[in-house]
């Protein structure tokens, strides 16, 4: 098993740096104002967004047993609080976490 | 080497109220409290975050081993997973490449680009000068980094004291915080658009193809903004 656990470990590692090592060897060729560059920008933030959303809306583990209504009751207010602290991380986090605990332990 | 004037005022881009550093050490504590459930040693759980630092890409891991997968199938369950690291790098490396600096400081720093530390490289490049980025981008990437590790050791060590219900709400910290962090970057009309459509188009995707969803709908999502706002000129 621990044999196993390495393997597994740098399997993990390599399939994550194989994209971020194609993504510096293809910038080498690409200009900060172009519109390849312009196109990846964008990608980036799609991606993203659309991973963020998965995780929030399919979400697999733990998060999967937290009913839907739970999770988008506490994504709006999370959202509330960061626009309302002037765009602090800090507080919606905290309170997202603070508040699922507690309804995951008594409802 | 590495200037360290720059390096010092990159890493200090985690400190104070509004830091990413208290977010991302809770995620990496559930993942040190994760890995040990799973049967990780101390060690192994270092050495995970360590060579991996992507938390979406160690999550999939976990759930591979939990079901027995082969390592050709973590090996694409990962990268699938991980592959918005590539366009992510794309859009942050050439800010940061300049011909007084050696090649090998992309090569070696491009493994600190982590949702948290690429959207704060992404919020703070223009304060610097073009060939010191990447001695800045190297002191946030190695301040973050640090912070992943030393949580995933005290999620691990603290495992034992974390019962189901406190790990469900540190499952929530990581989206939400990316979700906030997402919010406060979307400054312009083209990256407003690639936000709301990936967030809509990615889940949209998962009807289509679970493990595909993110790649087919984040791409998608990103060439419509983009094509958008070629032509209306933002």
């Amino acid at each position: 098993m621990a044999n196993n656990i390495i393997l597994v470990i740098l399997v993990t590692s390599l399939a994550t740096y194989l994209s971020r090592f194609l993504g510096v060897i293809s910038s080498q060729k690409i200009k900060e104002n172009s519109k390849i560059f312009r196109w990846f920008n964008c990608l980036a933030y799609s991606t993203l967004a659309a991973l963020i959303a998965r995780m929030l809306i399919f979400p697999s583990g733990l998060l999967s047993e937290v009913s839907y209504l739970i999770r988008i009751v506490i994504i709006i207010f999370s959202i509330v609080i960061f626009y309302s602290t002037d765009k602090n991380l800090v507080y919606p986090t905290i309170f997202s976490a603070i508040m699922l605990a507690l309804f995951s332990s008594y409802l | 080497m590495i200037n360290l004037k720059y390096f010092y005022r990159g890493f200090a881009a985690i400190k104070g109220v509004g830091s990413p550093a208290l977010a991302l050490g809770a995620s990496f504590i559930a993942i040190g409290a994760l890995l040990k459930n799973i049967g990780f040693t101390m060690q192994q759980s270092i050495f995970s975050t360590f060579l991996t630092y992507a938390l979406p890409g160690s999550l999939v891991m976990a759930e591979s081993m939990l079901i027995g997968a082969s390592l050709i199938n973590i090996f694409f369950a990962v990268w699938l997973v991980n592959a918005r690291l590539y366009p992510m790098t794309v859009s942050l490396m050439p800010l940061l490449m300049h011909k007084t600096q050696p090649k090998w400081k992309y090569y070696l720093s491009c493994h600190f680009i982590a949702v948290s530390s690429w959207l704060i490289m992404k919020d703070s490049y223009e304060k610097v000068e073009k060939e010191n980025r990447i001695d800045f981008w190297i002191g946030i990437g190695v301040a973050t980094w640090t912070v992943a590790i030393i949580s995933t050791i005290i999620g691990y060590i603290s495992s034992d004291f974390l019962n189901k219900d406190i790990l469900i709400g540190l499952a929530i910290i990581n989206p939400i915080y990316f979700t906030c962090m997402m919010l406060g970057a979307m400054q312009t009309i083209k990256i407003s658009l690639s936000i709301i459509l990936g967030t809509i188009l990615g889940p949209a995707f998962f009807f289509v193809s679970q493990e595909w969803c993110i790649l087919f709908g984040g791409i998608t999502a990103g060439t419509i903004a983009f094509i958008f706002g070629e032509i209306s000129g933002k």
